[in-house]
């Protein structure tokens, strides 16, 4: 069982968001950078997964050399060894083709995404990685069980849940709920320090999207308070001034 | 020529595929084609022509949801149609699919886009990033386009045309899942996509005192949501959970019930049109994000509320 675990690497999720550069760039000074909250749980579930059926786990990041303290946590978290393609991650289309290459070239029996990035919140990596590789999808993820060859997903469908059976191989991402995330503990740290971690150089591909300015959410008004012995006035107000309200 | 995909739900088309409808009347020029799989029921038709659909092609003969044949059998089709660019609302559905199609048609794609593409020079995008907290202008540079709407966030433009119906027969391209069995949250509006929600956090105290917060939102024709904590204690289903972790919603109207409104939650959440915080603690950081705001023990707001807004209704 090889799986595959792929991770973006994103400001901690407390992060105040700002730009510089006349609003081209994100700025990411001071800011600290994590594992991709469902990147987490999905390496916490191929981890599971690999120790129950003698699998290994490789972690895939697309990046520059500033993931690879990151990526040494995914190590330290217990993957077996981690490759990162060494190229900035322009769009999600990019960072889709880039992996493709790697499941090609090495082959993999599951590949594991996050839902979303919590940054770029595309949400398309795991479905775009399995029409490039002609694999089924399977998205938002709540729970992954393997068993005799096959994966029982449950993704979240619009307004419910939904039990999937697929063939391997597959693709998936990984939404809350699929486990606790783990930790590393002293001892995984030191592990990691030995592990592999392969840099390669990127793919050429064609240029999808390209990422122009940036702008912050406009600035909310002060709050009008209402008097909580008259609350209701607040529906009055939502229906006859604001107009939200039927 | 325009696409979208209209996804039906029990052969019905919900808002977010009208206005998946009306944003591709806006950009297209020429005919627009909606791509469905199944029938859909007598008069949904209508409902897209409104918004200015002048084709349906129903595709026959698939018989379950598997993300690799959708996207195979839904690219076919918009392909042998010429359509350049197509649009999607972006639905859990759609997030299966919509990336699947773009690869098939070598598009560019972009997901929670916001607004009407700026096109005085090249194909310009708003969409969200950064969980809430930002928005990005990106340039799609392919001569293919697949866009993803959010819903909610685009005007419904009236544009009616006539409609004409076809149906075609699948291509029978094959899938490797089975679905065994789909729950459904019961008759209730989906969270994705409700322009009112009522949400409450652990200032409810306890998943028994819900009865007021559903039946306020019964009243105003909303969904619920909640904070974190509240849905890990189990008070209430994972799908209703809204923040950085959970869903993230952009309704008309959000209604914040007893949340402290922290960084994350507020992620979820912050792009509603409007919020209104109730907190018994006026130092409750959600005041600074919120419109209008009431301090005050929820257990005696709500009931004022609650009888307030049966009063507006008849
Ligand atoms: C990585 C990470 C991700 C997270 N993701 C999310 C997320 O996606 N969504 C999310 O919601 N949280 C998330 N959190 C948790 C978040 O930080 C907060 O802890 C959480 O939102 C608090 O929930 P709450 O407001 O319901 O509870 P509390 O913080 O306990 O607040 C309860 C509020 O209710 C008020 N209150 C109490 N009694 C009453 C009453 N009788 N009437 C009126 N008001 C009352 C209190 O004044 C208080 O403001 C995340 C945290 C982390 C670290
Ligand atoms: N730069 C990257 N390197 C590796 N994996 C990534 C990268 N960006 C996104 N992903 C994966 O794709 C998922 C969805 O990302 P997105 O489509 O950007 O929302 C993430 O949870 C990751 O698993």
């Amino acid at each position: 069982m090889k799986i595959l675990v792929c991770m973006s690497v994103v400001p901690d999720t407390t992060t105040k968001i700002t730009f510089t550069d006349n609003n081209t760039k994100f700025n990411s000074q001071g800011v600290q950078f994590i594992i991709n909250p469902y990147d987490e749980l999905s390496l916490t579930k191929a981890l599971e997964i690999a120790e129950q059926h003698s699998g290994t786990v490789t972690v895939v990041n697309v990046g520059l050399a500033d993931a690879d303290a990151v990526i040494r946590k995914a190590l330290a978290i217990g993957a077996n060894d981690a490759i990162r393609i060494n190229a900035e991650p322009k769009d999600a289309q990019f960072v889709a083709e880039q992996i493709a290459a790697i499941v090609k070239a090495n082959g993999y029996d599951l590949v594991l995404t996050g839902r979303e990035s919590i940054d770029y919140n595309g949400g398309m990596v795991c479905s775009l990685l399995g029409a490039l590789l002609d694999w089924p999808s399977v998205n938002v993820c709540a729970k992954m069980v393997y068993n005799d060859g096959k994966i029982e997903f449950e993704r979240d469908i619009d307004g419910g849940r939904q039990t999937v059976v697929s063939n391997l191989p597959v693709v998936a991402s990984a939404q809350k709920d699929l486990c606790e995330p783990r930790i590393p503990n002293m001892k995984g740290i030191m592990a990691a320090r030995t592990k592999p971690l392969q840099v390669v150089e990127p793919a050429q591909v064609e240029v999808a999207s390209s990422y122009e300015a940036f702008e912050s959410p406009a600035a909310k008004q002060a709050v009008r308070m209402i008097d909580a012995e008259n609350a209701g006035q607040l529906i009055d107000i939502l229906k006859n001034e604001a107009k939200i309200i039927a | 020529m325009t696409g979208i995909y209209a996804e039906n739900s029990e052969g019905q088309f919900k808002k977010a595929v009208l206005e998946a409808a009306s944003y591709a009347s806006q950009i297209g020029n020429g005919q627009i084609v909606a791509v469905c799989v199944g029938q859909p029921n007598a008069g949904e038709a209508d409902k897209l022509a409104q918004y200015g659909v002048n084709k349906l092609i129903c595709i026959e003969g698939i018989s379950a949801f598997d993300a690799q044949v959708y996207g195979k059998e839904i690219a076919n089709v918009l392909i042998n149609q010429g359509v350049n660019q197509v649009v999607f609302a972006n639905t859990y559905e759609a997030k299966s699919v919509a990336p699947r199609v773009s690869v098939i048609m070598n598009a560019s794609m972009a997901s929670n886009v916001i607004e009407l593409p700026e096109t005085s020079n090249g194909f310009k995008v708003k969409r969200g990033v950064f969980s809430g907290k930002g928005f990005a202008y990106v340039t799609l540079d392919k001569a293919n386009k697949v866009i993803a709407i959010t819903p909610n966030s685009t005007e419904l433009k009236k544009q009616a045309t006539s409609i004409q119906i076809e149906t075609i027969q699948s291509s029978g391209s094959a899938g490797s899942t089975t679905i065994t069995s789909t729950t459904k949250a019961g008759g209730k509006i989906p969270l994705t996509e409700a322009e009112i929600v009522v949400s409450a956090g652990r200032g409810m105290k306890g998943p028994e005192n819900w009865g007021m917060v559903e039946e306020l939102a019964e009243i105003l024709g909303a969904a619920t949501a909640c904070s974190k904590p509240v849905s890990d204690m189990g008070w209430r289903p994972h799908g209703e959970h809204v923040g950085q972790t959970g869903i993230t919603i952009k309704p008309n109207l959000y209604i914040a019930i007893g949340i402290s409104g922290a960084i994350q939650h507020l992620a979820g959440v912050s792009s509603s049109k409007v919020i209104v915080a109730i907190n018994k603690d006026p130092e409750a950081p959600f005041f600074k994000a919120a419109d209008y705001g009431i301090v005050g023990d929820a257990f005696e707001v709500l009931p004022k509320l609650i009888s307030a807004a049966k009063a507006a209704k008849n």
